[in-house]
């Protein structure tokens, strides 16, 4: 057993999966405590009575007028309007649909408004993070509520100039208006009095009614797009300073092992080499293990050094992890009691009492994030602070790491957040943050750390692989009476990496439910990986149900709602928003209807369909797919012989409810991507582990889809107008492997019950 | 050694002929619109034109370019900064999520474009196949294509 520890690791993976979903705030202190010093300060200045509580920025005076600046997302002056995005943009839009609120609350014409990335600040801004989902729900009414005091301002700044009532006085595309009058004035001439106001009490404060949004729920283009495609510097790679180094870290292959020696005097004798040294890592898996830091003046020279590096690595406390052993162990696991996660019912009396039965082993396995910019940070050590250019999800926590490695206070940490090419979980975790403070620690100059895509792999803190013996029964009707679903997975520093409860699907929707669970030791790290556990969760729980409606001899929607049952809500959920099964059932029937569920199809294709709730969405969605004939016998990853068979996979009907729309454009955007990153996952992605490490490292052995597999794509949404939004950068994976899963059945009748399905011979046209 | 880089010629002074060309792009050259995905030609992210055929840079010598005339993405608009049809159909179709693999993504389509005004379905998945896209843009970057395809079939951008 490994002595490595896992703090911070395990405490975020479980904030973005189970205790997210419970909305732990206890645990949320935890992870985005401040450093206390820092919490002092701050929560005094907002003592002192800033404006709105906001901390930043300060209105500055000019000759012959003053910036307005009533809170930390906008800036009025006489260059225009400036809105500050708060929250990491990892492609999920943020930059985008945050600052469309404030524009929306505020009156600002989009077309005229300039979007900034804001700086880090607590207190400005409360937790600026990209993970769970989060970042609509937390910021909407507070984007709102700030906004609107805003406006409130302006049109007071309005009604005093012109000695008339604030209420005579509309607002409307960055204007004050008088309508009776037909007299205008722009926000900009209005700054310098809005500025000399008194802020209004919160109460006093009328949000807008979203029936008169004119800018929320539209198709509105990211903010970036330009500079995207002219190529202009934006992610965390792209970051240049004066002086910089480039620098590289070499870590040992199986995870945990360190450095006995090296050829580094060798090594800074090679052209461009700059320094070489080696850091013996602090013990935490998840801040900065042991290797050997190569500085140079260019990647390239750095990387010729990495490639001529000879490290003694010392393994006896690294990784011994085997994937094939693991699964031996489930397979016998999956034949004995497992800890007993919940119990309701009798499980035992309905499989007695039952008329049919179903039972399967459902296994999927590790898969990494691989974000497309690697992992990459520059950091500037100047003595008594440090500053950070970081492509990170959760800056605050990559703040606290850095000061850990330089022995300085958080506030003496200044980091900008870069665009990052791609998040998906994995820079939740700030390991390379923490490498490139350490290794800027020592440096004279400033350094960009860039991790090789190799690196990126084999140091990933992987979504689990796992197994689930599942079996389950229904009555003479052809209802679902009795459920088992036994979980064994992995457990990293003796955590599970993963865990299902009472609440996993269809807790509370069947009478004898029963939920076992039982972990394998394992050190490789495991993570929140885009919709944490529900992204394999809901492809066993959906296809089970599936076996269940065909052992029945009945249609698998119309088992799908039965079991989904009355509209009612089903525990607290996540933010307090729980599963409604009324909502369920609506995402359930649109998608099956505009699917044309039940309709003939040719021979060989089927339908599938599959739901699931997670993060607070209720998404369904329905696939149609054809499978091709039998075709020759091949070996799989693990030695077994499948038949390969041609996967077309037509068309996915997706139909959501996440409440409200932001931005329509960057929403069906995010319900197309995950449809395709689900169905990449699904039919080919795996990483392997022998003698503690990954067996496939970079995009020639893990093989993303491409874009000739793509399928059409229908997404649509259901807002009642009942509920808040939320977020939808994840939601929308889980429900399409089991979708496709249960098409291949329908169109073939061969269950696939492990993920990758290329491992059951399955192959995209 | 000398390299021609969206029209400009550069005096790279002394380097090791065998640096890819991804790396002189991006450290020696500031043109940072060139990405470094996974350094085996895989992913497409480096691509870059070398006299109007598409290239993986993060493989490519520098030494190989010679005479030859590069273009990267910060070379596709125009001098004066006029975007080209498939750059303005990005950006009207919101293609782009993280936005880190779009600029490979554009070269391969420029390069398919100026051969192929008007391309198939199939000739577009044959030209995009080598890019990938992690968040999965997949829909929208045909769609561009595709866009800018049919305006070229009706002669908007004089054919």
């Amino acid at each position: 057993m490994s002595t490595l520890n896992y703090d911070g690791v395990n405490e975020i993976t479980e904030f973005f999966t189970r205790k997210s979903l419970a909305g732990d705030a206890t645990l949320s202190a935890q992870i985005f405590k401040l450093d206390r010093r820092q919490f002092l300060k701050l929560t005094g200045m907002v003592g002192s009575g800033l404006m709105l509580g906001f901390a930043l920025p300060r209105a500055r005076a000019h000759a012959d007028h003053v910036d307005f600046n009533p809170n930390g997302y906008i800036k009025i002056d006489q260059e225009g309007i400036t809105l500050y995005a708060p929250n990491p943009e990892i492609g999920q839009g943020v930059k985008t649909s945050l600052p469309m609120i404030v524009a929306e609350e505020l009156d600002a014409d989009w077309t005229e408004i300039r979007v900034v990335q804001s700086e880090i600040n607590q207190v400005a801004y409360g937790q600026q993070f990209a993970g769970g989902s989060t970042a609509i729900p937390s910021n909407y009414t507070k984007l709102r509520q700030a906004s609107a005091t805003a406006r409130a301002m302006l049109v007071q700044a309005a009604a005093e100039q012109w000695n008339v009532s604030s209420s005579t006085l509309s607002t409307e595309s960055s204007q004050v208006l008088q309508v009776s009058t037909g007299r205008k004035i722009s926000y900009q001439d209005l700054a310098t009095t809005a500025a000399s106001l008194p802020v209004p009490s919160s109460e006093s404060i009328k949000l807008k009614d979203p029936k008169q949004f004119r800018l929320l729920g539209t198709r509105v283009t990211g903010v970036d797009n330009e500079a995207l495609v002219r190529g202009e510097p934006l992610f965390g790679i792209d970051v240049t300073v004066p002086d910089m180094k480039y620098a590289i870290y070499q870590k040992c292959p199986a995870i945990g092992g360190s450095v006995k020696s090296a050829n580094i005097e060798e090594i800074k004798q090679m052209p461009g080499v700059v320094d070489v040294f080696t850091l013996e890592g602090n013990g935490n898996i998840g801040e900065l293990l042991p290797g050997v830091a190569i500085i140079a003046n260019s990647t390239w020279e750095a990387l010729q050094a990495k490639r001529a590096l000879n490290v003694q690595w010392d393994e006896t406390q690294a990784a011994k992890d085997s994937w094939s052993a693991a699964r031996k162990e489930a397979a016998r696991l999956a034949q004995e009691n497992a800890s007993q996660v919940a119990n309701t019912g009798d499980f035992d009396a309905a499989m007695i009492a039952s008329t049919a039965t179903a039972s399967g082993f459902y296994q999927y396995h590790f898969v990494t994030h691989a974000p497309l910019e690697p992992q990459n940070c520059t950091a500037h050590y100047k003595g008594d602070s440090l500053e950070l250019w970081a492509p990170t999800q959760t800056p605050g926590s990559a703040i606290r790491t850095a000061a850990n490695m330089t022995g300085l206070q958080p506030s003496q940490v200044t980091l900008h957040q870069m665009r990052c090419g791609g998040g998906f979980g994995r820079r939740l975790y700030n390991d390379f943050v923490s490498e490139a403070a350490a290794i800027a620690y020592r440096s004279e100059n400033p350094i960009k750390l860039q991790w090789t895509r190799e690196d990126d792999v084999r140091y990933d803190l992987f979504r689990a692989g796992g197994f689930h013996q599942m079996d389950g029964c229904v009555d003479e009707n052809g209802k679902v009476t009795g459920w088992r679903n036994r979980f064994i997975t992995f457990a990293p520093g003796g955590r599970p990496a993963s865990s299902v409860s009472g609440g996993v699907f269809p807790g509370g929707m069947i009478d004898n439910l029963r939920v076992e669970q039982a972990a394998l030791d394992w050190t490789h790290r495991c993570a929140a990986w885009r919709a944490p556990g529900s992204n394999v969760f809901a492809f066993v729980v959906q296809c089970f149900l599936d076996e269940l409606a065909h052992a029945a001899q009945r249609d698998s929607l119309e088992v799908l709602l039965e079991v989904l049952g009355e509209p009612r809500a089903i525990g607290r959920g996540w933010r307090g928003q729980g599963m409604h099964t009324g909502r369920a059932a609506n995402v359930v029937k649109l998608a099956a209807e505009r699917a044309g569920w039940g309709k003939e199809l040719p021979k060989n294709t089927g339908m599938g369909v599959a739901f699931y709730y997670s993060h607070a969405g209720h998404i369904a969605e329905v696939a149609e797919v054809s499978v091709g004939g039998e075709e020759d016998t091949v070996k799989n990853r693990s030695g077994e012989n499948v038949v390969r068979r041609k996967l077309t996979v037509h068309k996915v009907t997706v139909a959501s409810d996440v409440g409200p729309i932001i931005n329509l454009s960057g929403a069906e955007n995010q319900v197309e991507g995950s449809v395709i990153d689900a169905l990449s996952t699904m039919m080919d992605l795996s990483i392997t582990f022998e003698n503690g490490r990954a067996e496939q490292t970079n995009f020639d052995k893990y093989r993303i889809m491409r874009a000739s597999a793509s399928p059409a794509v229908e997404a649509h949404f259901i807002d009642t107008g009942e509920y808040p939004p939320t977020g939808l950068g994840e939601p929308v994976f889980p429900p399409l492997a089991p979708a496709v899963g249960n098409a291949i059945f329908a169109a073939c009748g061969h269950r696939v019950r492990t993920l990758p399905i290329s491992e059951e011979g399955f192959y995209l046209a | 050694m000398k390299i021609n880089v969206n029209g400009t010629t550069h005096e790279l002074g002394e380097i090791n002929p065998q640096t890819p060309l991804l790396w002189v792009l991006r450290d020696h050259l500031s043109l940072v619109g060139t990405k470094y995905g996974c350094g085996i030609s895989q992913c497409g992210a480096c691509t870059v034109l070398v006299d109007g055929e598409v290239m993986k840079s993060c493989l490519y010598p520098v030494s190989a370019v010679g005479d030859a005339q590069v273009t990267t993405i910060e070379g596709v608009a125009a001098k004066d900064g006029t975007l080209t049809p498939l750059q303005q159909a990005w950006i009207d179709l919101d293609v782009a999520q993280c936005g880190y693999c779009q600029a490979g993504q554009i070269i391969s389509a420029e390069a398919l474009m100026r051969k192929n005004p008007t391309p198939s379905d199939d000739e577009i998945d044959a030209a995009m196949n080598p890019n990938l896209c992690r968040c999965g843009t997949y829909i929208r970057i045909r769609n561009a294509i595709k866009r800018v395809a049919d305006s070229n079939k009706s002669g908007q951008n004089g054919g």
